[in-house]
This record gives structure tokens, C-alpha cells and sequence, in this order.
């Protein structure tokens, strides 16, 4: 019925006799929104980033059907500048689970050569992900997208409903969010209109991990420890994941144990130095570790107040 | 997080430890300004829960604002531009924090009056509240609002925290003053427990340390309070099994299970359980969660359950106990905290969802609005955005419900919009209403509308036209023998109580007839304005008269149902021996005889007497009256 990898964590987020531990509320919390997303909305989708959250959510949603499988499709929006470990484990990872992925680049992107080394990472993650998102979202006529964004992300997140109600334009108006009460999510919309739905809302970094410890949820190896090429930028280190990497003069990748707390495209997620390479060794690091998980990311550090700015043109 | 000691404890024994923690979720709430946000960013940041890079950031936008240097935590919470540029809260920030004890998130909810909704969207999924007051200025309306609603949605248990009491030199007089004030205004809300501490969320007095400026205080910090204050998710598992069907799920012609998420009580296999509202009963066959199948679950988990026999189970149904299950009904009274600034309509129908179940809904009728600031009941025809009131509501579907305060997950609702989709209200069910009930609603516009909601039917005048003896008045009889069975209101206008009575002094000339059938159309019409089904049961020969007739109705109001019987049938039936009276010249002017009949050339219904009986016949019309439903609710596909 399901794949014998899956099988194996079966009960391992299980009832404890007395009482829920935060896990299980968690879990049973995302599994009760993805449930209601798919009996109240005609054509959901999963956007499948392949990163960690992603992992739990898909993992989740696995198991909110069985024994039948999810309801939907996976869609990853590829702005083809991701690490090339990403795409391998991405397809690998949705033929064990026998789910159909859709995978979308901006067609006028790609013929403009828009990448984050010409144009900078504003212009390509707006053209190549935010664009590229909403043409993908429009073309399939999705209307409700799963995303694997937690709260204790960003400042503006944490302001997020967990059914976020998006414009005929996929733009989030903050000022004016659905009262969400109690577990009664409000999915109503008119034609054209859509939700962007978080299940792992109430998730924080640390409960992800330990939820993929818990569940033995595989992942991309980027995520642990391993010698790798990097080259240090703005205090920044920047893997070289392939030769489309401008190195300057006198620039040399140098080998170092490094590993990744967030994946994205490969020229604008730093990379940390590490020599963890199992999870626990990874929670240890993090838990002592006094700086986000943002900070790697190159892109929300372009703008104060930019996460919010994305979101109100569309951005998840 | 970031808790320093870990650099040499065994990993494996902290998450050991830290994954069979507890989650206790809580809000802050109180008038603008008091201090919410600024206090949450101080207990992310006591408790070790803001990374460096914030801090660092933090540092940076407080020497821009008005603290003057000093770090403002409100910024760590206020994360919306427009929050930051107005240094208020609008909508709730949800946060994450957790100590040795337990597992915490907090939703810091606005004060200012104008965002109750987004206020009680946090404190709808929290299990304790922290309601601040500003030292200086006591208790304000916001306050008793905030309060209130706190009581509403459930919570029991609330900390009174006194903030900026750096303000007033850590006054215990102030202290106590405040706090006896909110005692005497709470007792009516019946909290289990009132906690109150002195605090200030600026400096981090009481907040995770006891204050040196504080001698005269000996009760808890803030902090020490949540990690002990009693879980109301304890209770729960105690209560009889309630389980909504969010969906069915059917991979194969073998498995049929169904879906949700336990909202109360523990099923075992082989439990007996009642569906509602069709009350059928089964066994629990299995129970899976995630890949694996249990022998046992609790409130809380999302299962999936098959049942040991073949029953009709749907989204919206209710799983439950089978010896305790819900009450099911259609009319309820209910309380609603209105969200929108669109008022509350007394008879306009709206979609209210309660558990996986959405149905059409009209609120009949406002019992009481309640006054927050001195919890009086006032009597209303209108809720206003932000007020509170006591509802009657009346359901399109029998639906089942606990009381709110028994299950919060069949007892709260919520309203929307038909047309903008918005969440409008928030409710939460309290009762049936049983019609013996002694209560007086105050109805706002009474209209036509209104009277045939009340009625829990459509206005509509069926006109039953055709000749003598075509059967007019007996189809019209069954029609309302079946009409009253369904509970429907209904009258029927006939020549046997026109003729003799409003009508007694006209006759049978062309004249008398036409002015006979206009005077029987406006009393059909005031009765179809009063909310009735009314029959009539006229020979009505003239098109253009039965026209009159249907120009006086709402379009889809005027049902013309011709009662077609041939001349020769229906003069061989002659019940009265009127036709022949009509043949031998005793009676002028008889219609098929010596005036003529016009047939209706395109009725809403045809009657062919010859072929259909009158109980057929009333099948069909009876069917037709049921699908139009209610007023405003029809053509919505539910
Ligand atoms: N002196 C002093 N000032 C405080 C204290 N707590 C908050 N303040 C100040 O009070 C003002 C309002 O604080 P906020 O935390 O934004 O208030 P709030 O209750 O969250 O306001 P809204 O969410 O908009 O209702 C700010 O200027 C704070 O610095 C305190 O304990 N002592
Ligand atoms: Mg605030």
C-alpha cells in the first residue's frame, strides 16, 4: 500500500497513554488542515520546495489519506538555479511516494537569461519564483496551494491566518485577514481567488527536526555535514554547485565541512560550518547556535520589511 | 531554544525530555497600549527564545523609535509595516517559546477596539488569558471587553497583570485597588481563577525573575504561572466521544474510512458508536492514525476509523458515544460576536459552519445585545460590528450540536457571507430552541421575508384553475393535508368561504365574475404576504383575470395549476348537478356551458384529471413547493 520506507514509522509520533505530547498536537493539527483544504477546495496542490518543511509537510499528508494517497499533485517551482542534489532527491522522493509532480520554470525567465549572478537577487526572486509561482498557480487553476511555512520563520508569518486568503492577483492583504476561530477554517471563495494553506503554522524549526528524527523522514544530504567547494561573499559562504558560478580573480573555492539549515537556490543560501552530520549532532549545533535560520538566506536581507512585501505580491 | 547549558548535557536526554513536554497556549489581551506586545517580547527574549541576528536588528529599529534607546519589545512582536510605523497592533502575531517545564505559544492579540475580531481569533485557541491593565489607568472598556469575550470562548483561568508598575513606583495600594476593582466587575463572568501579579514588561519586574520591587508581592512570576497553570486539554479525554467527518476515504472497493479529527472522549475497537444526526449505529472496526492501526485513541488525534457495517456516513456528520451523542435540531440560541461591519440582518440567510458541516442559516430573531461594560442585556434589532448578543437561529438542516461550554468543536461556529465570503460572526450554540420556550425576540424588520422564515417556508399562491367538477377542490384539500404534515402554514380560497361571505354580494355577470376574482387575488396576496401557502380553488375561466392574479405575486410566488378536465368528464361527474341545472336553464352564465372557459396556455403545472389521481397529482405539486426551500437560500446547490 504505501512504500516500505514509509512503513517503518509507523507509530512512532504515537499516543502516549495520558496525554498528547507537542508533537502529536502538531501533527494532528496539520493533518486536520490538509483534510479540510481537500473536502472544501475543487484543485489543491502541494508546493514541494524540497526543503525540510516540505518534508514533514508531505510526510504529513501522507499520512492524513492513508491508506489512500494524497489528493493532489506536488509542484516545484524550479528557478533552475537550485543545488543539483535538490532536483535528483526531488525526483527520486516523489517516485518512492508515487505522487505526480509538476514542476514549473517562467518560460519568459529563462528566455531572458534571469538569474541571481546577472540581475541580483530582488529581480530573480521576483521573476523566477514569485512570477513563476503565480503562472504555474494560474495555469494549472489551482485554488488552494499547501505551503510548509511556519510562523517562528518571520515577523510578518507569525501575523499569517493559516488558511491565507490571496486576491485574484496571489496578493496577501494583511490588514484585512479572515478572523480565523477555533479549527473552523473558512475556505469560501469566488472563481479566480485562492489560499495559500500552512499547515506546519504552529511548528517551530526545532519541532520540525525532531519531527523528521522521530519519523525517519529522508532528506537531502545538503542538509548534513560534508566537505564541500565554498567561496566566502559579504561574510556569506556560497557553495559552488556548478560552473554558471562568476568566481573572481584570485578567487578559489576552498573544501569545507559545511551544511545547509535552509535550501534554496544554490548562489543565495549560505552555507554554515559544521561538522554535524546526523541529527541529533545537527539539534545539538542548533540549540546552542544563538543566530536564525534566515540569516543564511541572502534574499531576506535585501530589504527591511521584505518578507511582508513579497507576500503582498504574491510570494507564499 | 538557545538554551547555553546544553553545550554539555547529553543531547539525546534533552529530547527525550523536551519531546513528551507539554503545549500550553495563551494570549495576551487588554486596552491599547497596556503593554502586550512589549511584554511578550520581553518573555521571548527572558527566555533565551530571540535569536542573536533579532536582537541585533531589534537594537537597530529601537534606537529609531520612541523608546529612546532603550530596547522597545513590541518590535520583536508588531512584524507588519503598518504595525511598526504606528506602533500599534492590528492583527495577532502568534509566537513560539519553551522552558525546562513546558512548551509555550502565545498569540499577542490588539486592543484597540477596532480588531476584536483578530483579538478573538487568538482567544478562541487559547487555554488562558493574561489580561494587563496599565497601573495608571485601571480598568478600562477594553478591558471588561476583552474580559468578557476572554469568558466567552471558554477560558477559566486568568492572570490579572498589573503592568508599568514602574510607573507608579510599585504602589501596592495601586495594586490592590485595581484588583479589587476587577474582581467586582468579573464575578459575573465566573472565572475558576483570577491570579493577579504586578508586573512591568518593559524592565522584566515578575516577569521570569521576582522583583526586588516588589517585596509586598509573594505570589508567582508571570512565567512561573504558565509552566504550573492546569491544561484544560486534560479534561477532554474524559468526555463522551465526539468525532466531525471531515472526509471519506476510499482508495479501493475494500476500505471505506472515515475521516477527523477526535474532538472529545477515546474510542476503542469494537465500540459502539451512534452517526448524527441519522442516529445509526455501528462498531468501531479499526482505527488508523498515520500508517499504522491503534487499538485506542483520544481527543486530540486525527484518526481515520472504519466501521463493522455498511452506514451511511458523510463530511458533517458527527461520530459520537452512542450511549451520549449530541442533540440534533435546526433551531437553536446561540450567542454571536459580530465581526463585520456590515450589521447583523434578521432574516437574511448566511452559511454558518460549525465542525465539517456548512449549512444555510437564518437568525430569527435578537433575544438580548450585552452591554461589555456592565454586562447588562439590552434589548436589540440589530448587532453592530464587535457587539455581543443572544440569537435565535433556524438551520436549513437538522444538525448536531453540544452545548459550547460541553465541546467546543460542536458547540462554536462561525458565519459567513454569502456574497463577499467573509467571516462574519462568531457563535457559540447554547441550546435548542424548544418552541414552548417563554422568550421575546425582538424581530427587526418585519416583512414578508421574515414572516415565512418564522414559518420555515416560502410564500407562494397556488392557483388552481379549471372547470366545475374538474376536481379543483379536492386536489386542493390533499395539497394541504401534505403541505400541513410537512409543517407548512397554509389556507385555502374557495367559492365555499368567498362566495358567502366577502364576496356575498356579487353574482355571476362578466362583471361579478372578473370583480370575484380580483378581490379572491388580493386576499391571496396579503396571505402570501403574511408568509402563507395559499391554495385557490376558482374556476377562473378568464386568462386575462388569472394574469391580474400573477401580477400581483413576486415572480416565482404565482403557481398556475390548470386541473384539466374535459367538458364531458367533468359535466358526467357534476358532484353538485349544477351542470344540469346549467342545461335545463336554471343557471345563467355557467361556465363550459353558456360562458366560456379560457385553458392556461403555458401553467407552471398541467393536471390531466383523466390520467392522473388527485393523490398523484398532489405528489407532484407538494414536491414542487418543497424544492423552492427558503426565501433567499434556493438555486445555492445545497
Ligand atoms: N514604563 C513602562 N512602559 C511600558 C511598559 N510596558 C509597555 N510600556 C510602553 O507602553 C507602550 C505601549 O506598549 P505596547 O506593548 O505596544 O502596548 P500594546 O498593549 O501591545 O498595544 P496594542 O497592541 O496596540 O493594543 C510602549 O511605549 C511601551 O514601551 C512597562 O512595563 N513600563
Ligand atoms: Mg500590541
Amino acid at each position: 500500500m504505501s512504500d516500505p520506507d514509509l512503513s517503518i514509522a509507523a507509530g512512532t509520533v504515537a499516543a502516549s497513554p495520558e496525554r498528547l505530547t507537542h508533537l502529536q498536537r502538531l501533527e494532528a493539527e496539520a493533518i486536520h488542515i490538509i483534510r479540510e483544504t481537500v473536502a472544501e477546495c475543487e484543485r489543491p496542490v502541494m508546493l514541494y520546495s524540497i526543503g525540510k518543511d516540505s518534508a514533514a509537510m508531505l510526510h504529513v499528508a501522507m499520512k492524513a489519506f492513508h491508506p489512500a494517497k494524497p489528493p493532489f499533485p506536488l509542484l516545484h517551482v524550479d528557478t533552475t538555479w537550485k543545488f543539483r542534489e535538490m532536483i535528483r532527491f526531488r525526483d527520486s522522493h516523489a517516485r518512492n511516494l508515487g505522487l505526480e509532480l509538476l514542476v514549473h520554470t517562467n518560460p519568459d525567465g529563462l528566455a531572458a537569461g534571469v538569474g541571481p549572478f546577472t540581475h541580483g537577487s530582488a529581480v530573480h526572486t521576483d521573476i523566477m519564483k514569485t512570477q513563476a509561482l503565480k503562472q504555474a498557480l494560474d495555469k494549472y487553476g489551482f485554488d488552494a496551494a499547501f505551503g510548509g511555512a511556519r510562523r517562528d520563520e518571520e515577523a510578518s508569518r507569525a501575523k499569517e491566518r493559516i488558511f491565507s486568503f490571496r486576491n485574484a492577483a496571489h496578493a496577501w492583504e494583511p490588514k484585512a485577514q479572515r478572523p480565523e476561530l477555533w479549527r473552523l477554517y473558512n475556505a469560501r471563495k469566488h472563481r479566480g481567488e485562492s489560499l495559500r494553506v500552512f499547515p506546519l503554522s504552529n511548528w517551530t524549526e526545532l519541532d520540525v527536526w525532531q519531527y523528521i528524527a522521530a519519523e525517519n523522514i529522508p532528506l537531502p544530504d545538503l542538509y548534513f555535514a560534508a566537505e564541500r567547494p565554498v567561496v566566502e561573499r559579504d561574510g556569506t559562504l556560497i557553495m559552488v554547485d556548478d560552473d554558471r558560478m562568476p568566481l573572481a580573480s584570485g578567487e578559489t573555492p576552498e573544501m569545507k565541512s559545511v551544511r545547509f539549515r535552509t535550501l534554496g537556490c544554490y548562489p543565495l543560501t549560505g552555507a554554515v560550518e559544521s561538522t554535524a552530520a546526523t541529527i541529533p549532532a545537527i539539534l545539538q549545533e542548533m540549540l546552542t547556535s544563538r543566530t536564525s535560520e534566515r540569516q543564511g538566506r541572502v534574499i531576506d536581507r535585501d530589504q527591511a520589511a521584505s518578507m511582508e512585501k513579497k507576500k503582498r505580491e504574491g510570494y507564499f | 531554544m538557545g538554551d547555553g547549558s546544553l553545550l554539555h548535557t547529553d543531547i539525546d536526554a534533552w529530547l527525550a525530555r523536551h519531546q513528551s513536554k507539554d503545549l500550553l497556549r495563551f494570549i495576551t489581551c487588554g486596552s491599547v497600549d497596556d503593554g502586550k506586545s512589549t511584554l511578550i517580547g520581553r518573555l521571548l527574549y527572558d527566555t533565551g527564545a530571540v535569536p542573536d541576528d533579532e536582537i541585533a536588528r531589534l537594537e537597530r529599529d529601537s534606537a529609531r523609535g520612541s523608546a529612546g534607546g532603550e530596547l522597545d519589545f513590541s518590535l520583536l512582536v508588531d512584524g507588519l509595516a503598518a504595525e511598526r510605523e504606528q506602533g500599534i497592533t492590528i492583527d495577532v502575531a502568534y509566537r513560539y517559546f519553551a522552558t525546562e517545564a513546558r512548551k509555550f505559544i502565545v498569540a499577542d492579540t490588539p486592543g484597540h477596539e477596532q480588531y476584536t475580531r483578530n483579538m478573538i481569533t487568538g482567544a478562541s485557541t487559547a487555554e488562558t488569558a493574561v489580561i494587563l491593565v496599565d497601573a495608571r489607568k485601571g480598568i478600562l472598556t477594553q478591558t471588561r471587553r476583552h474580559s468578557y469575550l476572554v469568558s466567552l470562548v471558554g477560558i477559566r483561568r486568568v492572570v490579572l497583570a498589573i503592568n508599568k508598575m514602574d510607573l507608579v513606583d510599585f504602589d501596592p495600594g495601586v495594586f490592590q485597588r485595581i484588583v479589587a476593582d476587577y474582581e467586582a466587575f468579573a464575578r459575573p463572568l465566573g472565572f475558576d481563577a483570577i491570579t493577579p501579579i504586578p508586573i512591568s514588561g518593559r524592565d522584566g519586574d515578575n516577569i521570569a525573575l521576582i522583583s526586588a520591587r516588589t517585596p509586598w508581592y509573594d505570589g508567582p512570576t508571570l512565567l512561573g504561572y504558565l509552566e504550573a497553570v492546569p491544561l484544560a486539554a486534560d479534561t477532554l479525554a474524559g468526555r463522551p466521544f465526539r468525532m466531525a467527518v471531515q472526509g471519506v476515504v476510499r482508495p479501493d472497493l475494500n476500505f471505506r474510512g472515515f475521516s477527523g479529527q477526535i474532538s472529545a472522549g477515546v474510542i476503542h475497537v469494537g465500540d459502539e458508536v451512534r452517526v448524527c444526526p441519522s442516529g445509526r449505529t455501528s462498531q468501531i472496526a479499526r482505527i488508523i492514525s498515520g500508517f499504522g492501526d491503534l487499538d485506542t485513541a483520544r481527543a486530540g488525534q486525527s484518526v481515520t476509523v472504519t466501521l463493522a457495517d455498511e452506514v451511511d456516513v458523510s463530511r458533517g456528520d458527527v461520530l459520537a458515544a452512542a450511549g451520549s451523542p449530541p442533540e440534533s435540531a435546526e433551531r437553536f440560541v446561540a450567542t454571536l460576536v459580530w465581526m463585520d461591519e456590515q450589521p447583523l440582518v434578521i432574516g437574511r440567510s448566511y452559511w454558518l459552519k460549525v465542525g465539517a458541516r456548512t449549512v444555510a442559516v437564518v437568525v430569527t430573531g435578537i433575544d438580548h445585545r450585552v452591554d461589555v461594560n456592565t454586562l447588562e442585556h439590552h434589548p436589540a434589532t440589530r448587532l453592530e460590528l464587535n457587539e455581543i448578543g443572544d440569537v435565535a437561529l433556524r438551520l436549513d438542516q437538522i444538525t448536531p450540536f453540544d452545548p459550547y461550554e460541553a465541546n467546543v468543536d460542536t458547540g462554536g461556529f462561525i458565519l459567513i457571507d454569502r456574497v463577499t465570503n467573509a467571516t462574519i460572526a462568531a457563535g457559540m450554540l447554547r441550546s435548542a430552541e424548544r418552541r414552548a420556550d417563554n422568550i421575546h425576540w425582538h424581530a427587526q424588520t418585519v416583512d414578508k421575508t421574515a414572516r415565512a422564515r418564522l414559518k420555515g417556508q416560502r410564500s407562494a399562491v397556488l392557483w388552481l384553475t379549471g372547470l366545475s367538477g374538474a376536481g379543483k377542490s379536492t386536489l386542493a384539500n390533499r395539497i394541504e393535508q401534505r403541505l400541513l404534515a410537512e409543517g407548512r402554514h397554509t389556507y385555502i380560497l374557495d367559492g365555499d368561504n368567498v362566495r358567502h361571505g366577502l364576496n356575498k354580494d356579487l353574482g355571476f355577470s362578466e362583471a361579478d365574475r372578473v370583480e370575484n376574482i380580483r378581490r379572491v387575488a388580493e386576499v391571496a396576496k396579503l396571505m402570501a404576504d403574511a408568509g402563507l401557502i395559499v391554495l385557490v380553488a376558482f374556476i377562473s375561466p378568464f386568462r386575462a383575470d388569472r394574469e391580474l392574479a400573477r401580477s400581483l405575486m413576486e415572480p416565482g410566488e404565482f403557481v398556475e395549476v390548470f386541473v384539466d378536465a374535459p367538458l364531458a368528464v367533468a359535466e358526467a361527474r357534476d358532484p353538485k348537478g349544477l351542470y344540469r341545472k346549467a342545461r335545463a336553464g336554471e343557471l345563467k352564465n355557467f361556465t363550459g356551458i353558456d360562458s366560456p372557459y379560457e385553458p392556461p396556455l403555458q401553467p407552471e403545472v398541467h393536471i390531466d384529471t383523466t390520467l392522473t389521481s388527485p393523490d398523484a397529482a398532489a405528489d407532484r405539486i407538494v414536491r414542487l413547493i418543497e424544492q423552492r426551500g427558503l426565501p433567499g437560500v434556493d438555486g445555492d446547490g445545497i
